[in-house]
């Protein structure tokens, strides 16, 4: 097997440059690389482009990296959960782009699956279709959208093997295994790095063909946004 | 006139047994409260959950299970759990068969606003845009009327849209209507104690009324 091993977050984002286009795994806190984010934060590096679902919380996940200015563009569908976000780009520093979630994760999928672009009905009417082609399909308008171009992808899985191959836990899955598909470098961030052998080949979400760089994470915070709970009293919450 | 909670239960009416549905932040999560008791329903959070669950009891959350909304949820026995393009792949190809979701505005011809104000900090549009251009049924739970006691049953909207010719039923505090093919609100229902005059009154789209209006049974 190769070993695709590194030793921390820092060796493996060790040749991420200001500039580049950056996948970042996650919805919402759940499931991101919090390794990567915190050592991306250290290194500095600025002008970036992320393509994430979100971007973090004033200080945690994305938000880390806005509160540096680190970010030139952010590409998600969802970023109403940060202050810091929304001062820098009322104040015209940061770039966003607003791509419908769907047509977001399957953009990310296309990447990964080789195909240049996909036909979409999200958006269609709107202003999320202005400049783009239409086609009409089986009597219904589609929209063409691209492919994600992205320098590195960075993800986070619950178990992986020195190998590249993941899996997920729970819905911190999201869109871990598409940005996973789609870098043209991919690192996964796991927190059970195991040896070849000790993963379940049918159990396997993301076949280590797709990861180029795999680390054993550390001191996972895995922070809730929304908690909601109900007591053992109660039928439904 | 309905609370939030009226609303949900009159919306809880139209799902039925045996369906696949995505419920929306706000009114729409409080739908799932009123499902008929033996109903196997089961709900979809398209961030990559089929089969949510409640909300977990104290001390049991869990950071890695929430649903569309960030709320710490649970799974049932029958649960599934897959990535992001999968999740909008069931919804594109309509294996997800009823979206519910809220509104600001929708015309009488089924446009949909629901993501973006001019002038305000604007979130995004989620998952909104790909649910309503490809589920069978949409119904959307809303207020009839916005803060500014302004009508948001429009004969065109006037905020940037989330989708076209796409809702298929609304219900509001006042009133259950549905989209007519042609164009036009056709009133279905009133809320108890709400006339139809009032109901006129605070519909600024094209209201089609047929007959006696029946009350809403909200037993």
């Amino acid at each position: 097997m190769i070993n695709k091993t590194v030793k921390n977050a820092e060796e493996a984002i060790r040749d991420i440059e200001n500039g580049m286009t950056l996948m970042l795994g996650g919805f919402g806190l759940c499931g991101i690389p919090e390794n990567c984010i915190n050592a991306l934060v250290k290194k500095g590096v600025k002008e970036l482009t992320c393509i994430s679902n979100n971007a973090g919380v004033d200080d945690f996940g994305i938000g880390l990296m806005l509160q540096k200015r680190q970010l030139k563009k952010m590409i998600a569908s969802y970023v109403g959960e940060n202050a810091e976000f929304e001062r820098q780009l009322l104040s015209g520093e940061l770039e966003v782009e607003l791509v419908p979630q769907g047509t977001l994760a399957t953009r990310c999928m296309a990447a990964g699956y080789g195909m240049p672009a996909i036909f979409t009905p999200a958006g269609v009417g709107t202003e999320v279709a202005e400049g783009k082609e239409i086609r009409n399909f089986n009597g219904k308008d589609y929209l063409l959208e691209h492919a994600f171009d992205a320098d590195f992808a960075i993800v986070k899985a619950w178990q992986g093997d020195t190998a590249g191959n993941l899996i997920y836990r729970s819905t911190a899955r999201n869109f871990n295994p598409v940005m996973a598909m789609a870098g043209k470098i991919t690192i996964a961030e796991v927190e059970h790095l195991v040896e070849p052998g000790e993963l379940d080949p049918d159990q396997i979400h993301t076949p280590g063909i797709y990861v180029h760089r795999i680390f054993q994470g550390e001191n996972y915070e895995k922070r809730i946004e929304q908690r909601t709970t109900r007591t053992k009293s109660e039928q439904h919450a | 006139m309905l609370d939030k909670n009226g609303i949900a239960k009159r919306i809880a009416q139209e799902i039925q047994d045996g369906s696949y549905v995505n419920l929306g932040i706000g009114i729409p999560t409080l739908v799932a409260n009123y499902i008929p008791e033996g109903f196997n329903v089961v709900l979809q959070s398209e961030n990559g959950l089929l089969g949510m669950g409640p909300f977990p009891f104290d001390g049991e959350e869990d950071a890695d299970l929430i649903n569309a909304g960030k709320q710490t949820v649970t799974t049932l026995p029958g649960s599934a759990i897959f990535d992001s393009a999968l999740s909008f792949g069931m919804i594109r190809s309509q294996k997800v068969g009823l979206t519910i979701l809220g509104a600001m505005e929708v015309s009488e011809n089924g446009d949909i606003a629901n993501w973006k104000i001019p002038g305000k900090m604007v979130k995004g549009m989620g998952g909104a845009m790909d649910l309503v251009a490809s589920a069978k049924n949409i119904i959307v739970a809303m207020q009839h009327v916005n803060k500014a006691g302004e009508s948001k049953l429009l004969p065109k909207c006037s905020l940037p849209l989330t989708g076209v010719k796409c809702v298929k039923k609304i219900v509001t505090e006042m009133a259950v209507l549905d989209i007519l093919p042609e164009g036009g609100f056709r009133l279905l229902e009133r809320a108890p104690g709400v006339s139809v005059e009032e109901i006129k009154n605070a519909t600024a789209g094209k209201l089609v009324v047929e007959g006696e209006v029946p009350e809403m049974k909200l037993s």
